[in-house]
């Protein structure tokens, strides 16, 4: 069935080992040497399965922004949230005095 | 708006002139209630985190909800700034890790921003003005704080600031000085402020300019250019294009080429600096927001906030040029600021504009600048600073008497006219009195009279004479007639 | 004698207001099923205690005569949606001991209606996935099992603890997310019956985020009726989510039994892909024809830009998902694993708090996002959304009420069976539910019948935006015809 799914299937574009790192440190994510080459590996197969929407014309066709059609609601401009720093830093690994604490950044 | 730099505005370098070109994004934080995206306070400093909600601190499936107000104010701005206003706008993620930054991506505008072209006309100190292009203005999230001094090996992160609202301006690149630099954005300010959209406290960060700076030969095609970020303070933005400038001049200069980069400006060491940590190639990943639809609104509302805008500062200067017949230096010092510019009118309500304005510019101006005060705080009222100049003007004290009269109002308080009359300030006109003091200083310097017949400058001495012996309270244009009269001089 | 678990949510309701059964009897009797049932670990987490509070507050209500629609119900909650002061995990290592102080919309309804909660059901990490096996919290096991054997199955995904929770009666019925086909794929697999709602009928907020303009609450429960009264109390407006419609909830229970004389169902041909089952062919033949005979008039459709719509997915979501879940970073809350630097932290904290699904998904979003691969990428595939969504809006021009189609292109399989190399294997398991995402519209999977080897297979019904109510009236329709799938006797207590 696989196949039958890549009809309009063209030339792949694909990633090689170095954009596997490169999108690695992009997400934040990090990546051993032995786990690289298996993930070019899971990329690509997706790429290539993404590959035959280049089959498509899409001229003139506007993307979607929103699913339904609605207007946004709005927010009136009043505080309504606030005074809970207690719960804002509950959840929080290292905290001193209500403050997040992160290992220190350079600027 | 491109016109050939003049040359006062060329810097010299060691083998050329060069034309420093400038363009400025300016971060202003909206005047609200609550952030852009939550309920939570915009309110100035507070405990750390107390002014955060869930969605502040983008807890796991909190989602943005847009303030109102917020948008009200960037239209409100596009009109202040004479630009086209987007009936049609969108909110895209801009996507970076930093630990002030809680979603991990800031909600900000790309490429379809609430506000597009407009001007600023700018005033400069020597009475020329520019037209400076405003390229977009934006909405977006202002990030949280890191304190890096508390802890030698981390740092503290305070989200009370994340989400509160900013409108981004960018500027085009039509600044070709550090005057005109500092001048746009102490105009733009002044606009912020009448429109009641910024309250423009640098100190407070609500105005923080990140400002590109290129340097070319006149005629040359722009250089490459250096973003110095976050510069709070006019001065400091002063400062740190004549640095850059200089710095790239030199390196221009000594064969070598500029690098695109962002560099801080450091006040104390007078000099900007690569920041080298952020060097790190962008990959900003931009895409429209998926929990926010388009904003959209129709041209009825656009016209509704528009009726409800201010006068803004340059129409409000051309009528105290014609209303009040004021000079255009002192109109441009009036309208710097909204307060000054309702407590002249105030003054000027029915007396002598020309007046008025001298006393609120030369007297109170003067006296709240040395006092550190301000319009707001000015212990001297609209309506007694009037009583003054009424006094004044029909003749009731002299201006000399005046400015003792508002010291007394300044320290003491009180009515004017009531003061004059208790303590006896009350402007002499009777010419009998006068007369007799004359009389009295004649008779005791026969010498003085002798020359006065010979030397007519020696009239002064006389009035002085005179002026002292009655405290100041006769009236000038009497004592002058009498004593001509009595000297004999023509 | 049918014990109280085995009651559908509807027998229970009225078992209830009837007084033949305590809500505190109706809890216990949940309780002790999820105990013997902790073999196909659907619960992650049980709050037994809680039930017990809750049903006592319920056997009063309805004491006093003020019961409310779900009084005294129990349910499981999928470990998506935000619990107050109950740990919540997203099925991610990297929100282990992560306990909100909030409530999600969607349970925030369901407890202001009555409904007792009997614990957080395991999925697929942060929703990622077909079969469940992508949990930290390791794979749920199916209830049903292949005829004579005993090769465990997955109950699909990603909510695979709810499906598998309400075909082992291991609760009433449970809340669900699907964002290509989570709802849906699971109840077609374990014989249950689930609804994914039009984008907008419920509330996002509060609900841990996978793909954003995807992502919809529904439930999965034991019949049509038992669906219509969930998402009654789980719909409903919010001024919290701007994506949130603000309409009216309308009496999805009473359009249950409207029937479906007079109605138009289109047969989309594109759905009929080679090489599908031909059990699968023959049960979709199976449905057009029950609904026919129920007075249903039966036309073929075009829906031309199906065969797009998988590719087109994973650009979309993964896209989203990589800028949802960048807020993971070891800061605020959850998992941290130190570096030398912030960086390192991050990229530690990441590495190993994400499962190698949600990083390949993170991986490839974050991908198709950047500089260069924008345009070729996420645009044209949201291109390719409006392609998609004109083709339905065609449809139903033409005057088709509702579109049916096969649920799933098989039955369940076993665990670890598609653990190949290649991801794309199973990203085909929604190959027939993921265009109703991208379309926003509601989609209804609702059981049909077994295949030759005993397990069960389920149709689904594609609406019109906002118009559950002719599912839920169409799936009745197959459900009367099909009758309730028979459950597998109990092997795992
Ligand atoms: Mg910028
Ligand atoms: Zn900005």
């Amino acid at each position: 069935m696989r196949a039958l799914l890549r009809i309009g299937f063209v030339a792949s574009m694909s990633v090689d080992a170095h954009t596997v790192r490169r999108i690695a440190h992009l997400a934040r994510i990090a990546v051993s040497e032995s786990e690289v080459a298996p993930l070019q590996d899971e990329l690509n197969a997706i790429l290539a399965f993404v590959e035959q929407l280049g089959a498509v014309d899409v001229s003139g066709i506007e993307p979607m922004t929103s699913v339904t059609p609605m207007v946004m609601k709005k927010r009136d401009d009043i505080v309504t949230e606030g005074g809970r720093a207690r719960d804002v830093v509950f959840n929080a690994p290292e905290t001193e005095d209500h403050y997040f604490l992160v290992p220190k950044v350079v600027e | 708006m491109n016109a050939p730099a003049t040359p006062k505005k060329l810097i010299k370098g060691g083998l050329h002139d060069w034309e420093v070109v400038i363009g400025m994004e300016i971060h202003a934080q909206v005047t609200s209630r609550s952030k852009l995206f939550s309920g939570a306070s915009t309110e100035f400093g507070g405990e750390p985190n107390d002014h955060v909600s869930l969605v502040d601190a983008a807890m796991p499936g909190m989602l943005p909800v847009i303030n109102a107000e917020c948008v009200a104010q960037a239209v409100r701005t596009g009109l202040g700034l004479k630009a086209q206003i987007n009936h049609r706008s969108v909110f895209d993620r801009k996507n970076y890790f930093y630990p002030d930054l809680p979603q991990g991506y800031q909600i900000s505008q790309y490429k379809d921003p609430i506000v597009g072209e407009g001007e600023v006309i700018v005033d400069l100190p020597d009475g020329t003005s520019i037209t400076v292009g405003i390229e977009r203005l934006h909405l977006e999230q202002d990030a949280g704080k890191s304190l890096h001094d508390q802890n030698p090996t981390q740092s503290f992160v305070d989200l009370n600031r994340s989400g509160v609202a900013l409108m981004e301006i960018v500027s085009r690149p039509d600044l070709r000085s550090s005057e005109e630099a500092r001048a746009y954005v102490t105009k733009l300010r002044t606009i912020l402020r009448y429109l009641g959209t910024c309250d423009g406290d640098m100190e407070k960060g609500s105005l923080r300019a990140d400002v590109n700076v290129s340097v070319r030969k006149p005629g040359d095609p722009l250089g490459t250019r250096c973003e110095i970020k976050n510069v709070n303070s006019i001065r400091f933005i002063g400062q740190a294009i004549e640095t850059e400038a200089r710095r790239q001049i030199a390196i221009i200069e000594d064969g070598g080429t500029i690098s695109q980069e962002t560099r801080l400006f450091d006040p104390a060491k007078g000099e900007t600096r690569s920041m080298r940590s952020k060097e790190e190639a962008h990959d900003y990943r931009y895409f429209p927001d998926p929990d926010l639809l388009p904003l959209e609104f129709d041209q009825a509302y656009v016209d509704a906030l528009a009726e409800g805008l201010p006068e803004l500062p340059d129409a409000k200067k051309a009528r105290f040029i014609s209303d009040y017949g004021l000079s255009t230096y002192d109109a441009g010092v009036l309208i710097a600021e909204r307060s000054s510019a309702d407590y002249f009118e105030a003054v000027a309500k029915g007396r002598d504009g020309k007046a008025a304005a001298n006393w609120v510019i030369n007297e109170l101006f003067g006296r709240l600048n040395k006092e550190g005060l301000t319009i707001e705080t000015s212990p001297v009222s609209a309506d007694q600073l009037g009583g003054i100049v009424d006094l004044i003007g029909e003749g009731t004290i002299s201006g000399k008497i005046a400015k003792d009269l508002f010291e007394i109002v300044w320290s003491e308080g009180g009515d004017p006219r009531a003061l004059v009359e208790s303590r006896g300030m009350k402007q002499v006109t009777d010419t009998g009195a006068i007369e007799a003091a004359v009389d009295e200083i004649i008779a005791k310097n026969p010498d003085k009279v002798a020359q006065a017949k010979e030397k007519p400058t020696l009239l002064g001495w006389f009035v002085g004479q005179t002026m002292k012996a009655t405290g100041g309270k006769a009236n000038p244009a009497a004592v002058n007639v009498l004593l001509k009269s009595k000297l004999g001089i023509e | 004698m049918t014990t109280l678990n085995e009651l559908t949510l509807a027998e229970a309701r009225d078992g209830l207001k009837a007084k033949d059964f305590s809500a505190t009897d109706l809890a216990k009797a949940h309780i002790a099923a999820v105990e013997a049932a902790r073999a196909l670990n659907a619960y992650l987490l049980e709050t037994p205690e809680r039930a017990l509070q809750m049903a006592a507050i319920a056997d009063s209500k309805i004491a006093a005569g003020e019961a409310r629609p779900l009084e005294g119900l129990p349910l499981g909650i999928k470990d998506l949606f935000c619990t107050h002061g109950v740990a919540t995990t997203a099925g991610s290592k990297i929100l282990e001991n992560f306990q909100p102080h909030y409530e999600s919309a969607v349970s925030h309804n369901l407890w202001r209606d009555g409904a007792v909660m009997l614990g957080k059901l395991n999925l697929d990490e942060f929703a990622m996935g077909s079969s469940n096996e992508t949990s930290a919290y390791g794979a749920v096991v199916s209830p049903w099992r292949r005829t004579g054997s005993e090769t465990p199955l997955v109950p699909g995904g990603s909510s695979g603890g709810s499906a598998a929770a309400v075909a082992a009666h291991l609760c009433l019925g449970a809340t669900a997310t699907d964002t290509g086909g989570s709802i849906r794929q699971p109840a077609a697999f374990t014989g249950t019956v689930g609804i994914k709602p039009t984008y907008g009928r419920c509330s996002r907020w509060g609900t841990v985020a996978f793909a954003s303009s995807l992502d919809q609450a529904g439930p999965i429960a034991r019949t049509v009726r038992d669906c219509a009264i969930l998402l009654a109390s789980m719909a409903g407006p919010d001024s919290r989510d701007t994506t949130c419609a603000d309409l009216p909830v309308p009496d999805f229970e009473a359009a249950v039994s409207r029937g479906v004389k007079g109605l138009t169902i289109g047969i989309p041909r594109e759905y009929r892909v080679e090489g599908m089952p031909a059990e699968i062919q023959k049960l979709w033949d199976q449905g057009a024809e029950w609904l026919k005979a129920a007075g249903a008039t039966i036309k073929d459709i075009s829906l031309p830009h199906t065969k797009y719509a998988l590719p087109a997915y994973y650009i979309v979501a993964p896209a989203e998902a990589s800028s949802n879940l960048a807020r993971y970073d070891g800061v605020r809350y959850g998992l941290r694993v130190p570096g030398k630097d912030i960086a390192e932290m991050y990229e530690n904290t990441r590495a190993a708090g994400f499962g190698r699904e949600v990083k390949r998904r993170i991986m490839i979003g974050t991908y198709v996002l950047s500089a260069g691969y924008y345009d070729a990428y996420y645009v044209r595939a949201q291109k390719i959304r409006t392609l998609i969504k004109r083709d339905f809006e065609a449809a139903y021009a033409e005057g088709v009420d509702a579109i049916l189609t096969p649920a799933t292109p098989s039955a369940a399989f076993g665990i670890g069976e598609k653990a190949s190399a290649d991801p794309v294997e199973m990203y085909l398991n929604d190959v027939f539910t993921v265009t109703v995402n991208m379309a926003g519209l509601p989609g209804i999977a609702v059981p049909a019948g077994l295949d030759a080897q005993g397990l069960p297979l389920g149709l689904q019904l594609i609406g019109r935006p906002f118009d559950e109510e002719t599912l839920f009236a169409t799936a009745q329709a197959i459900e009367d015809a099909a009758g309730r799938t028979k459950l597998p006797p109990v092997w795992w207590a």
